[in-house]
């Protein structure tokens, strides 16, 4: 089975993220670069697979230069070779386009499961994942909170606003996970030393054909604004009748 | 010189997001409760770090001692008891390694390298510290096995530990007469002292180990009869630099909690950051850290290379680097001002932890002994 994870690089939430006032885009020199913590779980998704199935297991990434180092990270938890997508015409390529660079290259690159996290911690578009899936044509099963793997299907738990779906599909399919699937592994000193031998393939666009090198609708943004500072908020000092108040605070506002 | 490759970079990286995640939420509850994260070093060993610079084959990571002086201060980093408890398991692992025979090393590294296991290391005797060549504990031969007698002192893990290396006298007086031997837990006479009351280190056991009629087969021996102490000696040598390295650990986590701590912190009007009389504090504290760096990096690397000189190196190395970062360790605390006292700002711990660093695996004393006769020698 040819699995391959979506992976994206993105600013570590640990600090402080910002976008260009001018582009409108992630200023990507403001905080350091690292492999999305959802990625990392679909990641672990694949290699749990791959600890008692025969599997290969490949990370995508479309990015910048420095995403590069993203994929070896990817390599050294266990994947066995890594795609870079890396073309400076995609920079701040929107999600109708970014799904469509991705598809042509999975169709190019062949798989078995596409596994990509829910959401990415930056852009939170949610829905890649979903737009992959209706370019390759193949079924989609999103937002899962377990994953259960088998030669030939997939299955899992969704969680919805009333209840638990449980939903299957036969490969080939695209899943997404959530954060609430499994931990992901930390990367060994083995495999950091392995993943200076494994491949790493690059793409430009001209490499994935002429439909994904031009999208033919694009996004803009048009303007963009700093989020005003945070006003101070409600201190409650529990003398006892903090419960209280919390509980009148959350019925005010309707929230209980 | 010492700029790090990207292997290396990976490896730094790995063990900062293993410490930040693993280590340093605990470390002052570890330590305040004496409690020994066996559960923790497990997940270290799942890492790689139960034996850094053994072979591969027996499940080794096969790394440096370069390597392994920057694992070893990214550790320190996230709890300077736990990192400088991972060195002495890592200098058993490396003895056996490099010294026994393929057999002893199939048996004994595999369980030691996941950290299921831990070991200890059994030289010091109550009697014996700085002077090792005079330790008493013996092994006699009885057919095919070693009747072993005697105390071990401060033996870190100690209880806890599933394999220990002991040194013991199967001849004449002095360094020729000792000999290296594995002495599984549980073997009958195999007992412990109580947990010592310890001034740091907290978050690991040291105890007393009592060897009486322990009888161990001969296959238990390490390396030849006699060799026992060029064993202990060579492990130590490593050991030295892991040893520093935990100290410079330590010592910048404390320099870069003071300069945040005199950043937000005000007084007479403004932050504390601005008198200069603190700023030229923290300068010369990044200057001898920076130094320390320097020499240790410099003698892991002729270590690696088995430079004539590396023993020497090794020893100015630590007594150099535990010197300086215990020096600034406490500047540190003084920097903090009553904050520094308090256990929760972990500073104190880290200044009580490095203070042993310049006692323990050769104290500073001896250091000084090796590198003053090294140069008389040179000299001849």
């Amino acid at each position: 089975m040819k699995i391959v994870v979506l992976v994206k690089q993105v600013p570590d939430t640990w600090g402080a993220r910002r976008l260009n006032l001018d582009t409108g885009w992630l200023d990507r020199g403001g905080s350091e670069a690292v492999i999305d913590e959802i990625d990392e779980r679909a990641l672990e998704a694949a290699l749990a697979y791959q600890d008692s199935n025969d599997a290969e297991v490949v990370a995508l990434t479309m990015g910048p230069d420095s995403a590069k180092d993203m994929l070896r990270k990817s390599l050294a938890m266990g994947a066995d070779s890594a795609v870079h997508i890396l073309d400076s015409r995609l920079a701040g390529a929107d999600l109708a386009w970014t799904a469509r660079v991705i598809a042509a290259a999975l169709t190019k690159l062949g798989y078995d499961l596409v596994i990509a996290g829910n959401e990415s911690t930056d852009g939170r578009g949610g829905v890649l994942p979903a737009l992959v899936a209706e370019h390759l044509g193949v079924p989609l099963a999103s937002y899962l909170d377990s994953v259960a793997i088998t030669a030939d299907s997939i299955a899992g738990e969704r969680s919805t606003e009333l209840g638990t779906m449980s939903v299957r599909a036969p490969l080939p399919a695209v899943i997404s996970v959530t954060e609430r699937t499994a931990e992901a592994r930390f990367p060994n000193f083995k495999g950091i030393l392995r993943a200076k031998k494994k491949p790493v393939t690059v793409w430009s666009l001209d490499d994935l054909g002429a439909d994904a090198a031009a999208s033919p609708v694009r996004s803009v943004v048009l303007a963009t604004s700093e989020r005003p500072a945070r006003s101070a908020g409600t201190q409650i000092v529990d003398d006892g009748t903090a419960g209280v108040e919390l509980a009148e605070f959350l019925a005010a506002r309707h929230l209980i | 010189m010492f700029i790090l490759d990207e292997e290396q970079q990976d490896l730094v990286d790995a063990v900062r997001d293993f410490a930040n995640r693993q280590l340093a939420p605990h470390a002052v509850e570890w330590d305040q409760a004496k409690f020994f994260p066996v559960d923790v070093l497990r997940e270290a060993g799942g890492l790689g770090l139960g034996a850094i610079y053994a072979h591969e084959d027996v499940g080794g990571s096969g790394l440096t001692r370069s390597d392994a002086a920057l694992i070893f201060e990214e550790l320190a980093r996230g709890d300077t008891t736990i990192a400088a408890y991972i060195s002495i398991h890592n200098m058993v692992v490396w003895m056996i390694d490099r010294f026994g025979t393929d057999e002893q090393r199939r048996r004994w590294i595999p369980p030691l390298a996941t950290m299921e296991q831990l070991g200890s290391y059994c030289l010091t005797e109550p009697d014996a510290g700085s002077d090792a060549a005079a330790l008493r504990t013996t092994a006699i031969l009885d057919g095919d096995h070693y009747l072993l007698n005697g105390v071990k002192q401060f033996i870190s893990g100690a209880g806890a530990s599933s394999v220990y290396l002991v040194m013991a006298r199967t001849g004449e007086p002095g360094p020729h007469g000792i000999t290296a031997f594995v002495v599984p837990a549980g073997t009958p006479g195999l007992s412990f002292g109580q947990n010592e009351r310890k001034m740091g280190w907290n978050a690991q056991p040291t105890r007393q180990v009592i060897l009486e009629n322990v009888r161990v087969p001969v296959n238990h021996r390490l390396g030849e009869e006699g060799g026992g102490f060029v064993i202990a000696m060579k492990g130590l040598d490593g050991g030295r630099l892991n040893m520093a390295a935990c100290s410079l650990g330590g010592a910048q986590w404390a320099l870069e909690r003071t300069v945040a701590h005199l950043r937000t912190r005000t007084a007479f009007g403004g932050p504390l950051i601005d008198q200069q009389a603190l700023l030229f504090q923290l300068a010369d504290m990044a200057t001898e850290l920076e130094a320390a760096r320097s020499l240790l990096r410099h003698a892991a690397s002729s270590l690696d290379r088995g430079d004539a000189d590396a023993v020497s190196l090794c020893a100015m190395a630590k007594r150099f680097v535990t010197d300086v970062s215990f020096t600034a360790a406490n500047t540190a605390l003084q920097l903090h001002g009553g904050y520094g006292y308090l256990a929760d700002y972990g500073i104190e711990k880290v200044v009580r932890d490095l203070r042993v660093h310049q006692i323990l695996e050769g104290t500073n004393e001896i250091m000084r002994l090796i590198v003053g006769r090294a140069i008389v020698e040179d000299a001849q």
